[in-house]
């Protein structure tokens, strides 16, 4: 049972100016459910964080710093060390944020070295593929072919050109204890994944799918709807692993061909006017066929 | 000399902030076919829908709610759907 | 307790004495031994603190800044091309009202890389928010470094400090200096940081928030106003160190010999004592000459500076920073403070020497001595350059 009263003592409360439909937003809410009060975290410039805390409004109920764009993880660093100074260590969950291009883009230094030192911090990496907060530029992890406002379709190109960086394996590479990639479509297997993370010592990364309304061009009640084709098309493969080794996969149900996906969202709608388009939906099937070999999807 | 003035906020202080002003449509819980699964407060972003999935009973804050639909686009069970909001 | 320091170790020790919590590290030479003295202080127990061994400088800023939100006293360091890529940090530190203390040991700026002295790289972050201090000798750094701390940390300052100490010159070098004994007498002087606001579960403040036009003015007249407060901190910080353990290098300014002076040397940094020689030389020879030390170039000193020049007839600046496409940068301010006051009876010659460590010798002083008695407001002008280069 939720009453009204008790939505409105959210750890990330309503009342913020994110999108209509915002599924990082959605993915936000359902990780602080279960890090729970005892939890300082950290966002990079993005999104989340000009749509969070526009002063004197703030969503958040747990102590929570802005710095920079690509320093979430540093920051986290300093706050971790800083509980360890204080004794408080122990109860607390250090949790840092950023989205994609403030992860494997800029923030990918300040990153590595958080991870390599081995802080006992969360990071979460809101994968929404694009840098949504200034207009939808193409970052690291935008998917092959879609279209941004730096890797536009035109009369000789697809979009962006090349695959979406493998982040997850970047951070696994880095032998820390936990690495974990969920989807705001799943929410279960996400608030099941935190839980874990929460449970180990040492640095951890969480990577979410979270649609973007705007970016992504679609109908707003469809983000969740993307977040489970992208899964279950194999392009998103969800996955958890501790040191280098992947301990569980989520398998797809059905398999679902990419081009379901991709037809609802005006990022992809070059690829349908014609037969150079639909070969580059061929090469993204390959994609998601070539993930489902490798992770055991099905 | 206050210097938390526009670098510190207060906490959970986005409530004064109703983004019900927001949406063109709002949904309709219809209490017909509600099995109770709690999806519904899964995936609404913003957090406005609250209920108890004994008495299948579920509603949500028109204060805050943004009207993106995603509630009745995943209602497995289609017991809610989106009406226009009169403006 | 007299010892015989690198000044890299009276730094390390004087930090010591002030009791960081979280200190970060990135390494560059000449901050290569404070760092390494503070780690290995770390390493054998003496100093209690997390020494985070980061990947990058604007990690290290990044670190102190988290640190010292959840109310931790912090400390790092660093010189140059660490500085201008730690720069975004120092202003986010300070727009957030950290009390972080930074060192730079002072280095030329790249290209052509040299690693050696001037003052380049702390002129490239004068507008940050940070307060700046710079210190004459490995004493002042060593007591510089606890004021700087007790400074940053006033409830109505909270702002970062940073000490400019000159790399090699004085990191490198070995001077006597007297350090302090007791521990308890520095815990009395600098009490433990207590802030108001920072991170923590009880009272969960969101720092760093958005500022739209409505209030980002103020935000940054906050700033202003505490940098401008920061004056009469500094110079009780002073004060109060003087009482305490009998050591005063002046407030935001020092004079030396300046009684009755109709010229003057304006000058921050080591190269004071060179300064001090040649006043020395000169005044036996009966000249009017005195000279004016900068101690805190952010505040910048003002007042202090118009009632010591105001009756001057010739300031000679020694500016070891270049500010291409105008000239000088202490002289243009020193001469912008007159004008304010409407003294126009003072010729201020800034003069450009001492970049990427070649020497300022006694001879390029009484050089400056005797040219500024023909000129007029020399605006940072490159003095003993070897016309074979050019
Ligand atoms: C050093 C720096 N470079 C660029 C920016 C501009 N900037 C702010 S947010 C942003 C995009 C953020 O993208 P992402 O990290 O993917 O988060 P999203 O907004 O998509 O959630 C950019 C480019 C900045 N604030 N700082
Ligand atoms: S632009 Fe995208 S990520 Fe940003 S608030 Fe809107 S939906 Fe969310
Ligand atoms: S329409 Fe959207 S914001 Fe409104 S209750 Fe449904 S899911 Fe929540
Ligand atoms: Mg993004």
């Amino acid at each position: 049972m939720l009453t009204k009263e008790e939505t409105h003592n959210e750890l990330f409360t309503m009342g913020h100016t994110g999108c209509s439909g915002c599924a990082q937003s959605m993915a936000v809410k359902l990780i602080m459910e279960i890090l729970g009060k005892n939890t300082i975290a950290t966002s990079a410039t993005g999104c989340l964080e000009v749509f969070s805390t526009r002063w004197p409004e703030s969503s958040w109920k747990i102590p929570w710093i802005h710095s920079l764009f690509e320093n979430s993880a540093a920051v986290a660093s300093g706050i971790e060390a800083a509980l360890k100074v204080l004794g408080k260590k122990e109860d607390i969950t250090v949790l840092s944020q950023a989205g994609d291009g403030g992860t494997a883009d800029i923030g990918l230094q300040s990153l590595s070295g958080m991870f390599e030192r081995n802080h006992d911090v969360l990071y979460v990496c809101y994968d929404n593929g694009a840098y949504m907060n200034t207009g939808y530029q193409r970052s690291g992890l935008t998917p092959l072919d879609a279209f941004t406002t730096t890797s536009p379709s035109g009369k000789v190109s697809f979009g962006n050109n090349r695959p979406k960086k493998y982040m997850p394996e970047i951070a696994m590479a880095h032998r820390i204890p936990y690495t974990a990639v969920a989807s705001a479509g799943y929410p279960m297997d996400l608030q099941k994944k935190v839980k874990k993370a929460k449970s180990i010592k040492g640095a951890k990364y969480l990577q979410v799918d979270v649609p973007c309304v705007p970016g992504w061009k679609y109908e707003p009640k469809y983000s969740v709807k993307l977040a489970q084709l992208a899964v279950q098309t194999g392009l998103y493969p969800l996955f958890d692993a501790e040191y280098e080794k992947i301990i569980s996969v989520k398998k797809i149900s059905k398999k679902v061909p990419v081009e379901e996906y991709l037809k609802l969202q005006g990022r992809f709608k070059h690829l349908f006017k014609d037969d150079a388009g639909r070969a580059e939906i061929e090469k993204i099937q390959k994609i998601a066929d070539e993930n489902i070999e490798r992770f055991g999807l099905i | 000399m206050d210097f938390k003035v526009g670098i510190i906020a207060m906490p959970g202080a986005a409530l004064s902030n109703k983004t019900g002003s927001f949406a063109n449509e709002v949904p309709v819980f219809m209490h017909k076919t509600c099995t109770g699964c709690n999806l519904c407060i899964y995936f609404c972003p913003e957090g406005v829908v609250y209920g108890d999935k004994k008495t299948k009973i579920y509603d949500f804050d028109s204060d805050y709610c943004k009207g993106c639909g995603i509630c009745a686009e995943e209602c497995p069970v289609d017991d809610i759907k989106m009406v226009l909001v009169e403006k | 307790m007299k010892q015989v320091l690198e000044g890299s170790m009276a730094i390390a020790g004087g930090v010591k004495m002030a009791e960081p919590h979280v200190i970060s590290a990135y390494p560059i030479t000449p901050q290569t031994h404070i760092v390494e003295h503070l780690s290995q202080m770390v390493a054998d127990g003496d100093l209690k603190a997390e020494f985070i061994m980061v990947e990058s400088e604007h990690s290290a800023a990044s670190v102190v800044l988290g640190a010292s939100a959840c109310g931790v006293r912090t400390y790092t360091a660093t010189a140059a091309q660490g500085l201008l890529y730690m720069e975004e940090v120092v202003y986010n530190i300070a727009g957030m009202r950290l009390p972080v203390v930074i060192t730079i040991a002072n280095r030329a700026i790249s290209a052509p890389i040299n690693i050696w002295n001037d003052m380049q790289d702390a002129m490239a972050i004068r507008d940050t928010g940070a307060i700046m201090l710079v210190a004459e000798n490995n004493q002042e750094a060593y007591d510089m470094h606890i004021q700087a701390f007790k400074i940053a940390e006033n409830r109505d300052v909270m702002l970062p400090v940073i000490v400019n100490v000159d790399g090699f010159v004085l990191t490198h070098t070995f001077e006597v200096v007297e350090t302090i004994d007791s521990i308890e007498k520095v815990r009395e002087y600098l009490p433990p940081l207590n802030m108001e606001y920072k991170l923590d579960v009880e009272n969960p403040y969101s720092f760093g928030t958005i500022a739209e036009p409505s209030v980002y003015t103020e935000a940054r007249y906050n700033l202003y106003n505490a940098m401008n407060f920061s004056r009469n901190v500094i110079i009780d910080a002073a004060k109060e160190f003087d009482d305490m353990f009998g050591r005063f290098y002046g407030g935001l300014t020092d004079s030396y010999k300046m009684d009755d002076a109709q010229t003057v040397i304006v000058a921050m940094g080591s190269v004071l004592g060179t300064v001090k020689d040649v006043v020395d030389e000169l005044r036996e020879a009966g000249k009017k000459i005195g000279v004016l030390k900068v101690r805190s170039f952010r505040p910048f000193p003002e007042e202090e500076i118009v009632a010591a020049l105001k009756n001057a007839k010739n300031v000679i600046v020694i500016e070891k920073a270049i500010c291409p496409g105008k000239g000088g940068i202490l002289s243009v301010e020193i001469r912008d403070s007159l004008f304010k006051h409407k003294i126009n009876s003072v010729s201020v010659n800034g003069y450009t020497l001492g970049l990427g460590g070649r020497d300022i010798t006694p001879g390029n002083i009484h050089g400056l001595v005797e040219r500024a008695e023909k000129e007029e407001n020399v605006d940072g002008e490159f003095i003993g350059l070897s016309q074979q280069y050019l």
